[in-house]
């Protein structure tokens, strides 16, 4: 199957009691599939097809905050309509697992794949995954349910597929049994709910004498989100046989230079680096499943180990020194004093491909700032006209 | 119709909130928690009674409540639905969604367009003080013509806001809801009836009540419910329900009082007494007018239907 019907089938057989979602290219594929199990009757699940992501969302708040375990999915524009309401679950502590298909947005309108939208609404107070293909996409949309509706962390999560690339590209897929996915993700137990025999109100107005308090809260529960989703990992990785972390590597045993990226792109770069590494050069990569809460630490250690890291960005900052992924990373070696030279690439906007040779061209650069040359670009663009 | 003897006297709305003195939509609030016969949850929209009934740590609904946001309250309230739906708790429990003009007439159309569409199970309660309140006056779709707001000030070239009120029953009915209807504060028991239909239909109902604001029209604090009265005795907010498409007219007004009655007593109307302003009158009064012989007209035709058709 591809990326979009690998989530739609997790979803399915994570048992959730309302989906509401509205169609958008490139997640068409997930709400399509999820609507053939509802009219086939292979779930009990209650649809809700919106008229809008701005709808689709705020009735999810409403499912979750109902008790319910709760889907959707989204991409490129959609999700900026929801911008508002990605806000509100996080506030009130909705843990609605959503799939954000990544695609450009406008203008100009583009349907193909960047991290623009996801990257938009960055600091919306969600968990934020990235999957490299169909495969860790549906074992990442499973997982996700364990770690939102955990009662520590109690914050909803988006795993991020990219569009087309992931979203549409055939693989095969590791499936897991029905009885498997039931015995790790259970039926959700809500911690507070709208529950006519114990009212409580949600969504109070909140003056500046308790309005920090509550954003703290939220500080606090991303905070206790990765032990969370470590344990949730080994769940996942005890049943499936794949086990999963904050941080992917390849050839970081002995690399002196790495890139670094979110997504797909991950495949190509370590297709190059294995075969630069055939010829003696010392390279790797590290990839990020977990984007938010940012892996400080384990980026920290990985990178204090590197003498240079070339850093993908598949989205512009606007006006900022550097792409979110790069910026992440410079914040990174400021809170713990590393050395490592950086440099930010940013590639693929709009579906752009990146060829092995574009990443094989940072690889030999990060080799050179290894070997002394200065970084004078700390943000250059790939295979772009100027 | 119902009885104050009959009335619960349990306040579910409960006191000591901070809506102004003589707050129509608060008054609305409380007979609505009055007239709800099950277990309610509450979905309120961003607004005055939004923020002046819950301002943490306090609260003043001892009902399952929450608000989100200003534009969404029918698609949260589809959520719930379905989640109850999913959690077999559907027919045990009333969801009521309260919305101003604002977050209704103009932000939250779209998705109460998209939940009437959908049939979800639940009620929505428009409380209407015909501009956005909240936020200091402002203009809105509820608002009527000739009307001063902050956005729409009586100027000397412009006496007050341009555009006639939207007919938001006729929307709702454009939906082809079961129940729709409008409502009065003045016209307790009459409201009363009416939250009772709405909740104990399937599917979803509209109730689209006239809440005056004795702030945002500038009245007297102690006309709140005599101006309600005078609304509908003017034939200016004609009370009528529409059940599966068929109209009745709640409240017959066969000599109605002059409208001037109604709009003399509120600042934001005075602009329109001026000499100058004649026209400006004129046309609301023909809107009034027209609006109301629109109602009355559908009302006959139920009537002229029912008795042709063999029963």
């Amino acid at each position: 199957m591809n990326g979009d019907e690998a989530v739609a089938f997790a979803a399915k057989q994570a048992k959730v009691d309302v989906v509401a979602a509205y169609p958008i290219t490139p997640q068409t594929i997930i709400v399509e599939r999820f609507s053939d199990y509802v009219a086939n009757g292979e779930v009990d699940t209650q649809f809700i097809c919106v008229e809008s992501e701005h709808s689709a969302l705020s009735a999810c708040v409403g499912s979750a905050l109902s008790g319910s375990r709760v889907f959707t999915a989204t991409s490129s524009q959609g999700l900026a309509l929801m911008h508002e309401v990605l806000y509100l679950a996080s506030g009130l502590r909705a843990p609605i697992v959503m799939a954000v298909v990544n695609r450009a947005l406008s203008a100009p309108i583009n349907i193909h794949n960047d991290h623009s939208d996801m990257m938009g609404s960055r600091d919306c107070g969600w968990i934020q995954i990235y999957a490299e293909n169909g495969q860790e996409a549906y074992d990442w949309t499973l997982q996700a349910f364990k770690i939102a509706e955990d009662h520590k962390v109690l914050l909803p999560v988006t795993v991020n597929l990219d569009g087309f690339t992931i979203s549409h590209a055939m693989e095969g897929i590791a499936v897991l049994e029905d009885d498997d996915v039931t015995k790790l993700l259970g039926t959700r137990k809500a911690m507070y709910k709208l529950d006519t025999t114990n009212p409580m109100t949600f969504g109070p107005l909140t003056l500046p004498d308790y309005y920090s308090e509550f954003k703290r809260q939220q500080v606090d529960a991303m905070d206790n989100a990765p032990p969370v989703i470590e344990a949730a990992t080994k769940d996942f990785g005890k049943i499936s046989g794949r086990q999963y972390s904050a941080v992917s590597t390849f050839g970081l045993e002995d690399a002196e230079v790495a890139v670094m990226c979110l997504g797909s792109i991950a495949g190509t770069a370590r297709t190059v680096a294995r075969k630069m590494r055939e010829n003696g050069k010392r390279v790797g990569v590290i990839k990020l499943w977990q984007y938010r809460p940012f892996p400080t630490t384990q980026v920290a250690n990985l990178l204090s180990n590197l003498k240079c890291v070339g850093i993908l960005d598949r989205s512009v900052a606007f006006g900022a020194p550097y792409g979110p992924l790069c910026s992440d990373v410079a914040s990174t070696k400021v809170l713990t004093g590393i050395q490592t030279k950086i440099f930010n690439v940013i590639c693929g906007l709009g579906g752009r491909d990146v060829r092995p040779v574009d990443i094989e061209a940072v690889f030999d650069r990060a080799l050179r700032h290894a070997r002394g040359e200065p970084v004078e670009e700390p943000v250059s663009y790939a295979g772009v006209r100027t | 119709m119902v009885t104050l003897k009959e009335l619960p006297t349990v306040e579910l709305f409960g006191p000591g909130h901070r809506m102004c003195t003589g707050c129509g939509p608060a008054a609305t609030a409380r007979i609505t928690m009055k007239a709800l016969e099950k277990p309610a949850i509450i979905v309120n929209a961003t607004g005055c009674l939004e923020v002046a009934t819950t301002i943490y740590p306090e609260t003043a609904w001892k009902v399952p409540w929450i608000h989100t946001l200003f534009e969404n309250i029918a698609a949260v309230a589809s959520g719930i639905e379905a989640s109850m739906r999913k959690q077999g708790k559907i027919d045990s429990v009333d969801i009521v969604a309260f919305g101003g003009d604002g977050g209704t007439f103009d932000i939250g159309i779209q998705a109460l367009s998209g939940a009437l569409e959908r049939k979800h199970d639940f009620t929505y309660i428009c409380y209407d003080n015909e501009a956005y309140m909240n936020t200091g006056i402002q203009r809105s779709g509820a608002t009527p013509f000739g009307a001063a707001t902050t956005t729409t000030p009586a100027g000397s070239k412009i006496p007050g806001k341009e555009h006639p009120k939207k007919d938001l029953i006729g929307v709702c009915v454009a939906h082809g809801v079961e129940f729709a209807a409008t409502a009065s504060l003045a016209y307790w028991n009459d409201y009363i009836t009416k939250v009772r239909r709405a909740a104990a239909v399937k599917g979803p109902a509209v109730i689209h009540v006239l809440a005056p604001c004795p702030l945002g029209w500038r009245f007297d604090t102690a006309d709140t419910v005599k101006l309600a009265r005078l609304a509908v005795q003017t034939r200016y907010f004609p009370l009528y329900e529409v059940e599966q498409g068929r109209y009745k007219l709640n409240v017959k007004v066969p000599k109605p009082i002059p409208l001037e009655e109604f709009l003399k007593p509120q600042g934001r109307f005075r602009h329109l007494f001026a000499p100058e302003s004649k026209p400006a009158l004129d046309e609301l009064k023909r809107q009034v007018e027209s609006n109301w012989n629109r109602v009355a007209q559908r009302c006959e035709e139920t009537m002229k239907q029912a008795s042709s058709s063999p029963s």
